[in-house]
């Protein structure tokens, strides 16, 4: 059997269902018990409790460019072996995708007031989050403005991959245009620049959890989207008759 | 030779087919009329025809750059005058002489106006005689005679006669009767596309999900 | 080809074509900054690279939905698109003959608006330099804009949205250049990558685009 199989709605609709309660159940765990064993780490001797809030913003930030990725690939499906399915997913991932970016900027903000003593600093990698989150705001816009599914599952995957160039582009311009205050990489694999154990178990059972998090949504909102494109094609089949 | 083969043609709007298993073939001197309901599809059919939407099941052979398609709209730009219009579009499509058009379509001694100032019905003709700079043989009209009187109905016509007797073909979509016995007829209203779950690839969203 | 790009020309200096209107934007938003930051030389010299860049964008971004939507509304781009011309060559055209009516005029007036902000001397020939090589790709990705919001009620306000994240790059090493040329540094390192981006949207932009413009008279 192909994997392709899994494209057709009503397998699709099958599989989604019968895992959809699992994933809930697995994301639930993971992230209530990722950030709870988070929250109850020691105190960072630099950084103190704030310290705390990478369990949110790391996990946040790496589902943000994921989930674009994600889309970019759905996208290329769609526009190359036009799986309808592909298209609504792609649809369906991109405000969860915004909320994700959403939050690793808020708590980015929040991290930095104690950190760097402002709000909002004009950091490579916060400017870069800032406009991916405009790309998503253009992607959910594109989505929401043309009324012709057909027409808007293409225009959008064009979108999404001139979006996908240009938002690459663009990190490695802001970061010619200032070099920052940032931290390195969290989970950087060279020795000695990795953080302490105790801080990192935690974060990776908080990664998982929102990437559980994330599934859980990608499925209820495809499934929602294709309710709403057999209700459409319903209303379609009834005006044409 | 035929100009124009169409096998089977099925055309979708909106998702949904909206007209399927239409086959005929055009050869040159041959006119064919479309009839059918409001809302059947004519002007998706002329549209698929001419290549701006793709076919969703059946074949359209014709040989590469012969079909000119004119839509609703005549694609004029108000501030230019009728010879620019013209000259533009036969620049576009290779170079015709637009002098010989101008007199066919009773067009010359609005050669130096600009578009905007024609009148409905001579803004129609002057969107038929880009057609005829375009030299190519297979004309699409959609509703060539919309907001056009009498006269320049039978004008549209003759135009039409001359270009068929040049060894061209048209496919016109129309409600009123051109007054062109010679031309052939299909009705589009006997291949209303059935809604029944097909194996093949979809249409559209609205198929694919129906 | 040719025809096309001398009837672009033609509509857009003939009356109606809002010729002219991209500058005097830029001349408004040039004189409303001052009042909004203050007269002092001092602070508006600093500020006037980057006031220079962001105008021109704006100004350019104007323009943009007439690239297609007139010839999208009376019919013209049908017949474009079943002309021998390829789609792809015709987009490229269009957004070269916006560049030649916004962008350009833009470029070469700009020495004069960048005396109204205290732009220091040695910045001037780098500021005409930068927007001569970073406008072109503010055309063409506004022509792509332009493409995928064709056939859009409330097309203008969504066309901004998706055309003003492409441009961040171009906005970048674009007013770097100013900059580094203000501070007597060396601009010609943001003067390159400018370029590099310039020349890589003109050659796949343009794909794009045309696919886009296909979709939409579906």
């Amino acid at each position: 059997m192909s994997i392709w199989e899994y494209a057709n709605p009503v397998k699709f609709m099958r599989i989604s269902g019968a895992i959809l309660p699992w994933v809930v159940a697995g994301a639930a765990i993971c992230t209530v018990a990722g950030l709870v064993w988070g929250f109850l780490t020691p105190q960072d001797y630099k950084q103190g409790s704030t310290v705390k809030i990478i369990f949110l913003h790391v996990p946040a930030a790496l589902m943000a460019i994921n989930i674009w990725l994600m889309m970019l690939v759905t996208s290329l499906i769609w526009l190359v072996r036009r799986h309808h399915v592909s298209a609504l997913a792609a649809k369906a991932a991109a405000p969860v995708g915004a909320v994700m970016t959403l939050i690793a900027l808020i708590t980015g903000a929040i991290w930095g007031q104690p950190m760097w003593g402002t709000w909002w600093e004009w950091d490579p990698r916060l400017t870069s989050f800032l406009i991916l989150f405009l790309f998503y705001l253009g992607y959910m816009a594109l989505w929401g403005a043309v009324e012709n599914p057909d027409s808007a599952a293409d225009l959008t995957g064009v979108l999404c991959l001139v979006g996908s160039v240009f938002a690459l582009l663009s990190r490695y311009a802001v970061n010619f245009w200032n070099q920052g205050l940032h931290q390195g990489a969290s989970l950087s694999l060279a020795p000695g620049e990795r953080m302490a154990a105790v801080y990192r178990y935690p974060l990776y059972l908080t990664m998982l959890g929102f990437f559980l998090l994330f599934l859980a949504l990608l499925l209820i909102r495809t499934r929602t989207e294709i309710r709403r494109r057999r209700l459409a094609a319903l209303l379609a089949r009834e005006n044409l008759a | 030779m035929s100009l124009l083969a169409v096998r089977d043609l099925a055309v979708a709007r909106g998702g949904l087919r909206v007209v399927e298993g239409v086959s005929f073939s055009l050869d040159p001197g041959r006119a064919l009329v479309l009839r059918g309901p409001n809302g059947i599809g004519k002007t998706t059919l002329l549209r698929t025809l001419a290549g701006l939407q793709p076919a969703v099941a059946g074949t359209v052979e014709a040989a590469p750059e012969a079909i000119a398609y004119a839509g609703h709209s005549d694609g004029l730009k108000p501030a230019l005058t009728v010879t620019e219009n013209l000259r533009f579009w036969a620049e576009i499509f290779g170079g015709h002489d637009i002098a010989a058009v101008l007199e066919a379509m009773n067009l010359r001694e609005l050669a130096a106006r600009p578009a905007h100032a024609l009148s409905a019905g001579q803004k129609r003709r002057l969107g038929l005689a880009r057609l005829m700079v375009t030299g190519r043989p297979v004309w699409l009209l959609d509703e060539p005679t919309v907001s056009l009187d009498r006269d320049s109905v039978a004008l549209c016509a003759a135009m039409l006669r001359a270009h068929l007797g040049r060894g061209g073909a048209a496919v016109i979509a129309t409600h009123i009767d051109l007054g062109m016995p010679e031309a052939e007829t299909l009705d589009l209203g006997l291949h209303r596309a059935t809604q029944a779950r097909r194996e093949s690839r979809p249409a559209g969203f609205n198929e694919a999900f129906g | 080809m040719k025809a096309l790009l001398i009837r672009d020309l033609r509509l857009a200096t003939r009356a109606g074509g809002g010729f002219g209107l991209a500058l005097a934007f830029f001349l408004i938003v040039c004189t409303l900054v001052p009042f909004g930051v203050g007269p002092e030389g001092g602070t508006l010299s600093r500020i006037a690279p980057g006031i220079l860049w962001v105008g021109a964008l704006l100004s350019c971004l104007l323009s943009l939905d007439r690239i297609f939507a007139l010839d999208f509304e009376d019919g013209s781009l049908d017949l474009l698109a079943t002309a021998p011309l390829p789609l792809e060559g015709a987009v490229a055209i269009k957004a070269f003959a916006h560049w030649l009516v916004t962008g350009l005029p833009l470029a070469l007036s700009a020495p004069v608006f960048g005396l109204l902000l205290h732009l220091p001397g040695p910045a001037y020939p780098w500021l005409v330099a930068s927007l001569v090589l970073g406008t072109p790709a503010l055309s063409m990705l506004g022509a792509f804009g332009a493409a995928v919001t064709v056939g859009l009620r409330r097309g203008g306000l969504l066309l901004s949205l998706l055309v003003l994240p492409l441009y961040v790059p171009t906005l970048i090493f674009g007013a770097e250049a100013v900059r580094r040329g203000a501070a007597g540094a060396d601009p010609v390192v943001p003067l390159v990558f400018l370029a590099a981006i310039t020349l890589a949207t003109l050659a796949l932009a343009p794909f794009a685009a045309a696919a886009a413009l296909r979709v939409n008279l579906r």
